[in-house]
């Protein structure tokens, strides 16, 4: 299915063994190949991170950038040319951390771009420091008793900023992630798709998660439907434990920026 | 006209069809003028964004699609924007960066005129590289050099910074705007070139995104592919000298300068706002033994230049700081070589000049 966009003499790519990134990646280039868009007229754009090593494996003009300026540039290639077709791949430190000015700046911008974030609460190419979304407690080389910082809800962040599609899965979730960004491809406007994912080498070893299924089962048992947790929750009933919603949160049609002129 | 809607029509003659920025003093009226002429251009984008890292990410971005991109700043915006002129310049992507100098370091002097920036504009950015910086000393220079600017980018594809100050910036003078304007577009790749393989002057050709050159964009050491390599020596070697030569190799066809009295004794060398100061002294005054270099590419330095002076005693260095290009100069040369520096934000007064070649050993 993905036949053609991926780079062969690229290959073996840098990721370790279990991570979540190639799944994700696959999934990305299924809901592309699913537009049926014009490879040539698509372009792919990332920062710094792991994540964002994921465009150089893929067949299309990239830019691989500095670190949390994937949105500025891709707004400069938006604007620029607004019949291109701009996905963006970044990291829960490269959106939200150095970023993250950028990330609130092209939400409310509502620019045509669709962001994949792949969130593993950790700087994996780094070895393991803690981000903006390491949860609070859990072990990174720079929280080494535990991160005392409350995470980032990139959904919240997202919506409250004025993107017009948003939504959460995980790497163990991938049809519906694939359908998920697919919709995200096909909204005008800034989509943003978080997805949560396993990162052995750099997060699952410090938190009693060493085997990449280990964090696989646990995001398959922590990720509660939205649709399902509010029709079941009490009002002001708070998500047990560690659970998190995943779904679709916002599908609007604010006005938007980077689309081709009518005339 | 001012200096800076010179500089923005400039681009506009030259093609310029993407502006990003963010206001910022004294260097706001380049952007404001974009912002009232481009929406009334057909397929042009000007766009404000939120901060001056975000506004030279946008213009490479711009420029990868093809677009003649520019943005302009002022001391601190160009602190900023250090970090994605490096990955420009490892990119080889062409954009021009119009940069109004005030009083540094830090926030300093807003609204005075200063020439700090000089080595920054060199050096700035981590790494070794090269880049073009050309320094206009008016406001027909603004226009003139800003279109030479975007040709420079495209013929070289590196980043082009036009040095202007606060002065010359916000200086109002009549120009005379050509009719029409010279443009030199990148080469377009040899058929089936690799998108980063260079040619015969060390510049590889351009294909702009979209076009089906599947070029994979990195500011990390790659190969002629654009696949990064990052741990061989020789690959990392190879590509940042290839980054300088390119530039430095060809610095005497880039050059742009006047030179005037090549028999004098006492040789002004100067570029920027001092240069008005230098012509007043030798041309008006024409105080004796006085004549002149004017350096309108600063950047790469053209040390052949100083050798049209075979009688010089000395060379007298005017600018607006405290003597950075100065050191440049003595690098090259054998005859003492004398900074009038003057920081503040007022301009070098013909008596400050004249004081020079008096104390240099010249008679008025």
């Amino acid at each position: 299915m993905n036949d053609g966009w991926l780079r062969e003499d690229r290959l073996p790519h840098i990721y370790c063994a279990g991570c979540g990134n190639g799944t994700i990646m696959n999934c990305v280039l299924e809901a592309v190949a699913k537009t049926g868009w014009d490879q040539t007229k698509t372009i792919f754009i990332s920062g710094i991170g792991c994540s964002s090593r994921a465009p150089g494996y893929i067949m299309t003009d990239s830019l691989h950038t500095t670190h949390g300026r994937a949105l500025a540039f891709a707004t400069g290639v938006k604007m620029a040319n607004p019949s291109l077709n701009v996905v963006v791949f970044t990291g829960d430190g490269d959106l939200a951390a150095i970023g993250g000015n950028h990330f609130i700046h092209a939400c409310r911008r509502n620019i045509d771009i669709t962001v994949v974030c792949m969130n593993n609460h950790i700087y994996g190419m780094t070895g393991g420091q803690g981000s903006p979304t390491t949860p609070l407690g859990k072990t990174s080389t720079t929280t080494p008793y535990g991160a005392v910082e409350t995470p980032f809800d990139l959904v919240e962040l997202a919506i409250a900023a004025g993107a017009n599609y948003v939504a959460r899965w995980t790497s163990y979730h991938v049809k519906q992630l694939t359908d998920a960004v697919l919709a995200g491809l096909n909204n005008p406007g800034f989509s943003l798709v978080e997805v949560r994912c396993q990162c052995p080498t750099s997060y699952g070893r410090r938190n009693r998660y060493r085997e990449p299924t280990d964090y696989i089962n646990y995001l398959k048992s922590n990720a509660i439907l939205k649709e399902k947790w509010e029709r079941t929750a009490a009002p002001g009933q708070k998500l047990p434990g560690e659970s998190f919603l995943v779904g679709e949160f916002v599908k609007r049609d604010r006005p938007v920026t980077g689309v081709p002129d009518e005339t | 006209m001012q200096g800076n809607i010179a500089s923005a029509e400039g681009a506009l003659a030259a093609g310029c069809t993407f502006f990003a920025g963010y206001p910022i003093t004294p260097s706001t009226e380049v952007a404001e003028h974009m912002a009232a002429r481009m929406p009334k251009m057909k397929g042009t984008c000007f766009i404000q964004m939120e901060d001056e890292i975000a506004s030279m990410a946008a213009v490479i971005g711009a420029a990868w699609t093809g677009a003649r991109s520019m943005t302009a700043t002022s001391g601190p915006g160009f602190s900023l924007m250090m970090e994605n002129i490096g990955y420009a310049v490892m990119t080889e992507t062409p954009c021009v960066l119009v940069n109004i100098q005030r009083g540094g370091p830090s926030t300093g002097q807003p609204t005075m005129a200063a020439q700090g920036d000089i080595m920054q504009v060199r050096f700035g950015s981590h790494g070794d590289y090269s880049i073009i910086a050309l320094a206009p000393s008016s406001v027909q220079e603004c226009y003139d050099l800003t279109v030479k600017a975007f040709n420079l980018a495209d013929r070289f594809r590196t980043p082009v910074f036009l040095m202007a100050d606060e002065a010359v910036g916000h200086m109002r003078e009549k120009i005379e705007i050509p009719d029409k304007v010279e443009i030199v577009r990148p080469r377009p790749p040899a058929d089936g070139a690799l998108p980063f393989a260079p040619g015969p002057d060390g510049v590889p050709g351009f294909a702009a995104f979209g076009t089906g050159h599947h070029i994979p964009v990195t500011g990390l050491t790659h190969d002629e592919r654009g696949y990064p390599d990052t741990t061989n020596p020789t690959r990392h070697e190879s590509l940042v000298r290839r980054l300088v030569s390119k530039i430095e190799d060809a610095r005497h066809e880039i050059a742009d300068y006047s030179v005037v009295n090549e028999d004098a004794e006492y040789v002004f060398v100067c570029y920027g706002a001092p240069v008005r100061t230098v012509r007043e002294v030798v041309e008006r005054l024409k105080i004796p033994g006085t004549g002149y270099l004017q350096l309108r590419v600063v950047w790469p330095f053209p040390e052949e230049l100083l050798k049209r002076f075979p009688s010089a005693r000395a060379f007298i260095v005017p600018e607006m700081n405290l003597g950075m290009m100065t050191r440049e100069i003595e690098r090259h040369t054998c005859v003492p070589v004398i900074p009038v520096s003057k920081i503040g934000g007022d301009l070098h007064t013909p008596e400050d000049l004249v004081a020079a070649v008096k104390a240099a050993g010249g008679q008025e």
